[in-house]
């Protein structure tokens, strides 16, 4: 990725979950880190993330729910992406998520499930990671 | 000589002599040392730090002007607070057992969560509420639903607090008829409706209209109780979700104030008198982990309120000059890693709320970092109230830490700085104003980013998160969690469905016209026809979907865009 444009990330609240501590918290550190962040705000279904990361090209979608919803709503993401050709978009997610979910959410296409506590870096790094692996390292 | 140049003579020769060995022998830990909030903290308060302290004017008895000792002349001595669990999940059935459980522990009021759809005005069969009914809160869709959660409880003998703001005024409606069923009185009710519409803007998130029509269906609630439910809370204006959404003490109290003041001058325009609503208004605090901090703000909360309602509103009722308060532990402290420590956390937060005299308490549960809470957890968290209330000893005497150098100081420097924040939003038009162009919101999401680089730098300490780790798989390991069934979403639809079909079609239809044409009717009161509506069965959505016809939508913008 060195040389290219900065990787791009879409930072959304799918369903009615109105707690966006997290998610603008995190939003912000990856802007501090280089990277072109947009916040998509609350009450998003989960065409609207997929339509909007479209439009905006990004190579990363970061999901936050603390509603319990996320096991419904999360792989609808997923799915949503991939019916637009966004196969290479990198997904990950974080909020109250408890760990027996976190194995099904990864199986349905969420790369990494960060959840309280977890170190702001941590999610920079797994980010500059992996983003656009699949295209080749942009 | 006088006393005060005395005490500063011993004192300087105090720092010159043991204070000076000691440091010349051991440095302190920081260089340093500040209040979570990042209020400065000294290492010694005595007298010297309070100049001009006036006890009767700063302090006063408890039960009076200002306050700051509490509201009540023998508080806790001959009024308990309200020990109150915030519960609720999946279908009425459910959660109406969660409710008896927590009366026959012990348990003295009622606290009703409701899921997300229902505090944003959807039917469970709306397309938006899809995965999210029975998660957070009990989900209600018609007064069928609010019969079955109150089943068996008496009304007219257990308070119920309802966290619910945008549709505030169509449960309190669905309680009214509820209790009428059971043969209660709206005027023999007693409880709390949460109706703080403009904390959900800057933090908790769960708007529907806009904020000008929301402030006209909060005050209809303060008109239609002050007539048919005096003993009503008509309001819990909440610094909770602000703290909790990151800012800090000061920005807890200035910005709920600033609210509280916003809603005082709605009700004023209304056409309302000040002594007849402002007695029925009650606040709701964080109790976060900076004991003293927390202590102070909540003492710098009452005298601040008082002095705003007596001499800026000009209420004469003493009762109008309270600020009588809920408070609930902090949720954002409860750490995900090793969640037992959450206990201790939880029981010195709940400390800090009864020495600063709350009138009500919610313990959190220790797994709640990581799902709704078992009944294991939550009977621990009611227990810990219990533990403080009957073994602690510290209900014996009122405002048990007036009077003490530091929390007199802290308490004064809150009054301060809050006040200097209420200045700054009266000069941006007061609260709604600034809420609208963002400036709380702002404010807040600083506060709360710069609290999270503190704790990545290590200058903040959060045991089992920067410091003091296990293993991260002994962390939660042989906990049992709260699940909600996801069957309670279909379950609640085929309900649903089942009411559609049932009820009188005719009825509903009309009642819905009529509220339509009052919510047109700027001079019309809405609490009326939104009881019919709900006594012939309109779903909530039915009514928050011709409210939202007439009054619109609100949509905020995210101030977020754009790149490094």
């Amino acid at each position: 990725m060195d040389g290219g444009r900065p990787i791009r990330v879409l930072i959304a609240k799918p369903g009615l979950d109105g707690h966006d501590r997290g998610a603008r918290v995190v939003a912000r550190a990856l802007r501090d880190a280089g990277m072109e962040v947009i916040y998509s705000g609350l009450r998003q279904t989960p065409e609207r993330i997929a339509q909007a990361a479209l439009q905006e090209d990004v190579d990363v979608v970061g999901l936050s729910s603390l509603s319990g919803a996320h096991r419904h709503l999360f792989p609808r993401v997923v799915q949503s992406l991939r019916e637009r050709g966004m196969d290479h978009v990198l997904v990950v997610a974080g909020g109250i998520i408890p760990r027996e979910d976190q194995a099904a959410l990864r199986e349905a296409g969420v790369a990494a499930v960060f959840t309280p506590g977890t170190p702001l870096g941590d999610i920079v790094a797994f980010i500059r990671e992996n983003a656009r692996r699949r295209e080749g390292g942009g | 000589m006088d006393d005060v140049d005395r005490l500063r003579r011993a004192l300087e020769s105090w720092e010159r002599g043991e204070l000076d060995k000691a440091l010349a022998r051991a440095a302190e830990s920081r260089a340093e040392f500040r209040t979570a909030s990042g209020l400065p903290l000294q290492r010694l308060y005595t007298p010297l730090d309070l100049p001009g302290f006036d006890y009767l004017e700063e302090l006063g008895f408890p039960g009076q002007f200002p306050f700051t000792r509490g509201v009540h002349p023998t508080m806790y001595r001959g009024r308990p607070w309200t020990m109150r669990q915030y519960a609720g999940f999946g279908t009425a059935e459910e959660t109406n057992r969660r409710f008896r459980y927590l009366l026959d522990q012990g348990q003295t009021g009622l606290s009703v969560a409701f899921d997300l759809p229902t505090q944003v005005g959807y039917d469970s069969d709306h397309p938006m509420a899809e995965g999210e009914v029975g998660r957070v809160g009990v989900a209600i869709d018609c007064l069928d639903d609010m019969a079955v959660l109150f089943d068996g409880i008496p009304l007219d003998r257990v308070s119920t607090s309802m966290t619910i703001n945008a549709p505030a005024i169509v449960l309190l409606a669905m309680y009214v008829a509820v209790a009428e069923s059971q043969g209660v009185e709206a005027a023999g009710l007693s409880g709390t409706v949460q109706n703080d519409i403009l904390k959900e803007y800057v933090a908790r998130g769960t708007y529907i209209f806009p904020p000008r029509p929301s402030m006209r269906l909060v005050t209809d609630i303060f008109r239609h109780c002050s007539v048919h439910l005096p003993e009503w809370n008509t309001i819990s204006i909440s610094g909770y979700h602000i703290r909790e959404a990151g800012a800090t003490a000061v920005q807890e109290v200035a910005f709920t104030l600033a609210n509280g003041i916003a809603y005082v001058e709605a009700a004023r325009e209304a056409g309302l008198d000040v002594d007849v609503f402002a007695p029925r208004l009650s606040f709701f605090f964080a109790a976060h982990s900076d004991f003293f901090e927390e202590v102070a703000k909540f003492r710098a909360a009452r005298r601040l309120w008082a002095g705003i309602m007596r001499d800026r509103f000009g209420a004469s009722k003493p009762r109008s000059w309270m600020l009588r308060f809920h408070t609930q532990t902090s949720g954002s402290t409860l750490t995900a890693q090793q969640p037992d420590n959450n206990v201790v956390r939880v029981a010195l937060q709940a400390l800090a709320a009864v020495l600063g005299g709350t009138q009500s308490l919610h313990t959190n549960s220790r797994d709640e970092a990581l799902a709704l809470p078992s009944e294991e957890s939550v009977r621990i968290a009611l227990r810990t109230q219990q533990i403080i209330a009957l073994e602690s000893g510290v209900v014996g005497s009122a405002d048990p830490l007036g009077g003490s150098y530091l929390v007199e100081k802290l308490t004064r420097d809150i009054v301060a700085e809050a006040l200097a924040y209420i200045e700054r939003i009266d000069a941006l038009g007061g609260a709604v104003a600034a809420i609208e162009r963002g400036y709380l919101q702002d404010e807040i999401h600083r506060s709360a980013y710069r609290a999270q680089r503190e704790l990545e730098e290590g200058s903040r300490k959060v045991v089992g998160v920067n410091c003091y780790h296990t293993g991260e798989d002994e962390a939660t390991a042989g906990m049992e969690l709260l699940r909600v069934d996801p069957e309670v979403e279909r379950r609640q639809c085929e309900r649903l469905a089942a009411l559609r079909r049932n009820r009188d079609a005719g009825a509903v239809a009309r009642a819905i016209a009529n509220l339509e044409r009052a919510a047109r009717d700027p001079a019309a009161g809405l609490f009326v026809p939104v009881l019919e509506a709900v006594r012939v069965r309109a779903t909530l959505g039915e009514i928050c979907g011709v409210l939202r016809e007439v009054f619109g939508e609100y949509e905020a913008s995210t101030g977020m865009r754009g790149g490094g």
